[in-house]
């Protein structure tokens, strides 16, 4: 049997930056990685650009050989996580085999939900979340005539992007209200409903699909209002969540994901989790949440990585900040922090209609910023993320911040973090 | 990831806002005279308004070229990277797919979208050749890098046992690693009385300090010994560099007529010198090094004295009267100079007599706390007490970092406890040792220019 000192389950972001953390602390631990794509690492977010073709497979891997025999890196591909037996620190693979180990981080990311919609296992539909995933849909792509993107969040919406880009006629079905909820509020969701349909796509919001026929040409999709409509490609983005079947019988604690503490450490002994399979402390909430999005992966996978190899530099996980950045038709939305108003607190918007310029932002009832949405209004967000985790009392630079979120924020990020 | 170090360092106090640099780098890099596009951004405190704007009241948001990035470890296309040999972190537009991702990373608004372009920007110091900091007329931007310190010397062996027994903070056990590191494992060390052995250059219990064969002459007879053994070496036909690392005492006191004899015959050896301006390992006793008004333990603060009372001792002006191969002035605070002279001063070596002198604070000898080496080492460069040059026969003396605004030289005397007790009239007269000093040396160096 194979044994290892540290083992881990994934290949994206996670992955790679425990990997680093790893060997930021301890050069010589053995490390070996099985990942069950079967690529070199790559991320799911570039996945867009792949099948718009601005970017190519080839060129999107995060790492080469090279960095895994510098590493000292046994890198698995196409080598999947099957079981778990955490009291003989034992891992079984999917061809099998057991693979032994002293540590062992998940990474293993989340997968599409598939909705239990009637007759969707009769007919052929994408989903995006792997490099094949995007190769297939970028075939399909070419010959789509009517396409229907079901799901408007943001893998949804650069879908369909891209397929109105490459001439289709594309529908795009949500059930709720509004488009990107849970990253933008009505009025930024509304700029961007504007932008897709000046741009030919038809949009039904407030419906759900309930029920799926193979159809001449493809599917054709039922409405719950008794609408039907002809889609010669489907893709089904309706959301993600991990895949724990791995864990059956392990033992290891786990709601909605992995849960985990503020070291990443889950419910057992000598197991980690992080990235999108875990589940851990929200920032704004201090309850552990799902915060699918590629920096937070980053976060976990570093604090995971130290509090294997036992590094003493551990700093304990701030808790989970939504954060997003997004670009349609020449556009760009981006959204820090989290866009409920607390108690107490206020949220103050602006719009110019003339340059489109939107921005709302929330301030907790001590003048502290708590989130920050713009739409072409540029702000650089990885300082507004430190003002919100640094909980930095705004106060009499208020007005000011919010007239000049970019200048303010440079100004503060410069007194602050010297 | 390389390791190399590259970032423009940013003094507030000096900056008056005047923006140059923003116009600097709109020009060279977007030929544009619109400064928001600028990738060095000087923004004014807000709580100011008084006008005109004065110095510290404004604030600076720059890529840093970080050591562990995280715009790169965010971005989801493999198009930020630290370049290894440069040290900058590189952006690679035709991976980027503007996701905008790197913006949520980095937390220093290091990179940024150009609204212009509708990609993000970030700087790449101009290939090493930063525009904005000569287009800063106050001096408040600095190009620092070690690039070529980290790529090449990390990969050269520590020529030193590990666990040397120095005193906490002293930087002699940083000099004597890096130059060893340096000068290589083709070399024969001497090491005369004095910290560098009393730190265990000479071992213990019958094993050497060094990986290297290494000898412990007497303070008077080390240059010319060290040019026996080099002889030796040549006579046998076997290439070997032939060093010494010695105190100030050694150099300058007892073992000046060796040393001089050697310098004179042109040995082909490497003498390198650690000033810290004493007698130190044996309990800081004045040597001819030390500067006037200093504390040592033979020059005391009492009822009749107040320190030495007389001038410290140019050396290395001295070893130019030999004309010498090369002669140099280093400073651990400057190790990319010290590099460099470093790297002159081994190559003068095998045609003749190098010398190499390397000002040194003693944290106990001085009386400073452990913490401040490097900062009591730059003071002396910054106040001109102490001046960094190298001469060769050829080209003459030159300074190599020349200071346009020198610090008072109390803003040196007062970081350390050797110099609490002077007087008014002994700072003058330190003063006025300086100023006549700096005159000294730059009526050489402007005669080297008239060559
Ligand atoms: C199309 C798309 C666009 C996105 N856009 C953005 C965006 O703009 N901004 C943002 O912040 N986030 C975005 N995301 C989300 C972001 O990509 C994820 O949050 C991030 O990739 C999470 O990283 P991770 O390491 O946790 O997991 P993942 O990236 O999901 O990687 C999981 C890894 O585990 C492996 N694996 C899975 N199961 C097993 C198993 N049983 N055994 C072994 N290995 C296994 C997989 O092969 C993979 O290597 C996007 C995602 C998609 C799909
Ligand atoms: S862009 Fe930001 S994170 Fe990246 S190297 Fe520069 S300062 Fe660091
Ligand atoms: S905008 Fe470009 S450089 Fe920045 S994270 Fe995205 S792909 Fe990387």
């Amino acid at each position: 049997m194979h044994t290892t000192d540290y083992l881990i389950a994934g290949s994206s972001h996670a992955a790679l930056e425990a990997i680093n953390a790893i060997r930021m602390h301890d050069g010589e631990g053995s490390i070996t990685v099985v990942t069950r794509d079967p690529h070199r690492p790559y991320s799911p977010t570039v996945l867009p650009y792949v099948v718009s073709g601005r970017s190519t497979p080839e060129r999107v891997y995060l790492r080469d050989d090279a960095f895994f025999t510098l590493n000292k890196v046994d890198y698995r591909s196409g080598c999947a996580l099957a079981g778990l037996d955490p009291a003989a620190h034992q891992a079984r693979l999917a061809d099998g085999s057991t693979i032994g180990y002293r540590k062992l981080l998940l990474a293993t990311g989340a997968s599409p939900v598939v909705p239990p919609i009637s007759g969707i296992d009769r007919v052929d539909y994408h989903v995006l979340r792997t490099l094949d995933d995007a190769t297939r849909l970028r075939a399909a792509m070419a010959g789509s005539k009517n396409a229907v993107v079901l799901g408007a969040g943001l893998v949804g919406m650069h879908a369909a992007e891209n397929l109105v880009k490459a001439g289709a006629s594309v529908t795009i079905v949500e059930m709720s209200k509004q488009l990107t909820s849970g990253y933008f509020d009505e009025v930024a969701a509304g700029m961007i409903e504007q932008a897709f349909l000046g741009n030919g796509a038809k949009i039904r919001t407030g419906h759900r699909v309930v029920g799926l026929e193979p159809g001449p040409k493809g599917a054709t999709l039922q409405l719950d209002n008794g609408d039907t409509i002809p889609a010669d490609l489907l893709l089904v983005a309706v959301g993600v969540r991990p895949e724990l079947g791995y864990l059956d019988g392990s033992g290891v604690a786990t709601e909605r994901g992995i849960l985990v503490d503020d070291s990443m450490r889950t419910s057992v002994e000598d197991v980690w989790a992080a990235g999108d399979c875990a589940q851990a402390r929200g920032f704004f909430t201090g309850t552990p949440v799902m915060n699918a999005i590629l920096p937070d992966a980053t976060v976990q996978g570093r604090i995971a990585g130290m509090a294997m190899a036992g590094d003493p530099g551990i700093k304990p996980y701030p808790g989970g900040v939504p954060l997003n950045t997004y670009h349609f038709f020449g556009r760009h939305a981006i959204s820090v922090g989290s866009a409920a108003v607390p108690e107490g607190g206020r949220a103050q918007v602006r719009f110019d209609a003339a340059s489109g310029r939107y921005l709302r932002a929330v301030f907790d009832r001590d003048e502290r910023l708590t989130g920050i949405f713009g739409v072409n209004e540029f702000f650089d967000a990885g300082v507004m993320a430190q003002l919100i985790l640094r909980r930095t009392d705004l106060g009499p630079l208020r007005e000011r911040f919010f007239a000049q979120p970019l200048a303010t924020g440079r100004e503060l990020m410069s007194q602050l973090w010297r | 990831m390389g390791q190399a170090y590259s970032t423009i360092a940013f003094d507030p106090a000096k900056c008056d806002g005047c923006g140059k640099c923003m116009t600097a780098c709109a020009s060279v890099k977007f030929d544009s005279t619109d400064t928001t596009r600028s990738l060095i951004q000087i923004v004014r405190s807000g709580g100011a308004s008084i006008e005109p704007p004065r110095p510290g009241e404004f604030e600076l948001a720059l890529c840093r070229q970080c050591a562990d990035p995280k715009c790169a470890t965010v971005c989801p296309a493999g198009a930020l990277g630290k370049n290894g040999a440069t040290g900058v972190i590189d952006w690679d537009a035709s991976k980027c797919v503007d996701c905008l991702l790197c913006t949520i990373g980095c937390t220093y608004a290091g990179i940024a979208l150009d609204e212009h372009s509708g990609r993000v920007s970030k700087c790449d110091t101009c290939e090493g050749k930063p525009a904005c900091v000569p287009a800063c007329p106050t001096g408040a931007l600095r190009h620092v890098t070690t690039a070529r310190i980290y790529n090449e010397v990390g990969s050269w062996e520590d020529l030193f046992a590990p666990g040397l027994a120095g005193c906490q903070g002293c930087n002699t056990e940083l000099l004597m690693r890096h130059a060893l590191r340096r000068v290589g494992p083709d070399t024969v060390l001497a090491t005369p009385p004095g910290c560098v052995p009393g730190m265990g250059s000479v071992g213990f219990n019958g094993t050497t300090g060094t990986k290297v064969p290494v000898f412990h002459p007497l303070l008077t007879n080390t240059a010319a010994m060290l040019a026996g053994v080099k002889r030796q070496y040549e006579r046998v036909g076997r290439k070997v560099t032939a060093m010494a690392i010695a105190g100030d005492g050694g150099a300058s006191d007892v073992g000046f007529q060796s040393l001089s004899g050697a310098a004179e015959r042109g040995e082909r050896i490497l003498f390198m010198v650690v000033d810290n301006e004493g007698y130190m390992n044996t309990g800081m006793q004045r040597s001819s090094c030390t500067p006037y008004g200093a504390w040592t333990s033979t020059t005391p603060v009492g009822e009749h004295t107040r320190g030495k009372s007389q001038d410290a001792k140019n050396l290395p002006m001295i070893m130019i009267n030999h004309r010498c191969e090369y002669v140099a002035t280093a400073s651990t605070a400057y190790m990319e100079d010290l590099y460099d002279k470093l790297d002159k001063a081994l190559a003068a070596s095998e045609r003749g007599f190098a010398y190499l002198h390397v000002y040194s604070p003693c944290t106990t000898g001085w009386r400073f706390q452990s913490a401040l080496n490097i900062e009591v080492a730059r003071k002396a460069v910054e106040s001109n007490f102490v001046t960094l040059w190298e001469y060769t026969p050829e080209s003459g003396l030159h300074f190599t970092r020349p200071v346009d605004k020198p610090l008072p030289v109390t803003d040196y005397l007062e970081a350390m406890g050797r110099f609490r007790h002077l007087s008014p009239e002994q700072v003058e007269h330190i003063q006025k040792k300086v100023t006549e000093n700096l005159r000294f040396v730059r009526k050489i160096a402007e005669q080297a220019d008239e060559q």
